[in-house]
């Protein structure tokens, strides 16, 4: 009963364990596989932790090594992907953090001026029904990406693991060390923002 | 922001409706609070747009795909990986 509730809590139906498997006995292209599927993935997340994208790819780097060296670590009790986002957290942390930006939207939801006093829209969102017409999903993705630089990055963060990795709250909480009350007001402001910088250039016009 | 409406019985505002989207999503409002939420979006088509926004920012950020990793990349750390075996 013991293994079974091991194994029902993360890795069954995982693809990745299977890589993790081959790459135990040493198989290259487990690894290069392993490579392939995450390792920009991870960069993507590194970078809001690190000064430069030169020590988020050295964190990267360092993750790997931690991955081949801890594999017999790994126990099954999250997914292989959450597995190695925490080595990449752990490091990236460890390795020293960036200098605080975009303090301008650490607060708020980016709609500072678009109520009356009793709450009302003064200035309400503009329709997007047009956004099919003009933009396939592929090119609102391509904005989405361009806005993630300019969040704060605790905001960052959250947005990556919960809404682009598909992460659930616990994993994000559990990742990052933060209380879920604190993940879900940076997931709100985080996604408040994006939606804000996408209305500027998609609700006009 | 829960706590403040459960003290009132006041029907939400936009203001409130907007800040609680996030709660809404994520399926964390009391049953009370979501009645509530649910009743102003009902009547504010200003609401009910932007969390229509809200899912579609959500939905794009789910189609974000990371770089392309360079081969070069992928060859040094496979070569690497072949020294640390041999270590």
């Amino acid at each position: 009963m013991e293994i079974a509730a091991d194994v029902a809590s993360g890795a069954v139906g995982d693809p990745d364990v299977e890589l993790l498997d081959a790459l135990r006995v040493g198989d290259d292209a487990a690894f290069a596989t392993l490579v392939g599927r995450y390792h920009m993935r991870m960069l993507r997340l590194a970078e809001s932790f690190v000064p430069t994208r030169a020590v988020a790819e050295e964190v990267v780097q360092d993750t790997w090594l931690g991955v081949v060296k801890g594999i017999h670590r790994f126990e099954g009790r999250s997914s292989v992907k959450t597995w190695l986002f925490r080595i990449l957290v752990n490091r990236a942390k460890a390795t020293g953090m960036r200098e605080p930006r975009n303090a301008a939207l650490d607060a708020g939801d980016g709609l500072d001026g678009r109520f009356d006093a009793g709450g009302h829209w003064t200035e309400p969102p503009e329709p997007w029904t047009s956004i099919d017409a003009r933009l396939d999903a592929t090119e609102i993705a391509r904005r989405v990406k361009e806005c993630l630089p300019k969040l704060p990055d605790a905001q960052r963060q959250v947005l990556i693991l919960r809404d682009i990795e598909g992460a659930d709250s616990a994993e994000v909480c559990d990742l990052l060390k933060i209380s879920a009350t604190n993940q879900r007001v940076l997931l709100h402001r985080a996604r408040s923002h994006v939606r804000v910088m996408l209305e500027l250039e998609l609700g006009r016009g | 922001m829960t706590m403040l409406l459960r003290k009132r019985r006041d029907p939400l505002v936009c203001k409130q409706a907007v800040a609680l989207m996030t709660e809404y999503l994520e399926n964390d409002l009391s049953p009370r609070d979501r009645e509530r939420f649910e009743q102003h979006l009902a009547g504010c088509p200003h609401c009910t747009e932007y969390l229509a926004q809200m899912r579609a920012t959500i939905a794009a950020a789910g189609q974000v795909d990371p770089d392309d990793l360079e081969p070069e990349v992928l060859d040094d750390l496979v070569d690497l990986f072949r020294r640390w075996k041999q270590q």
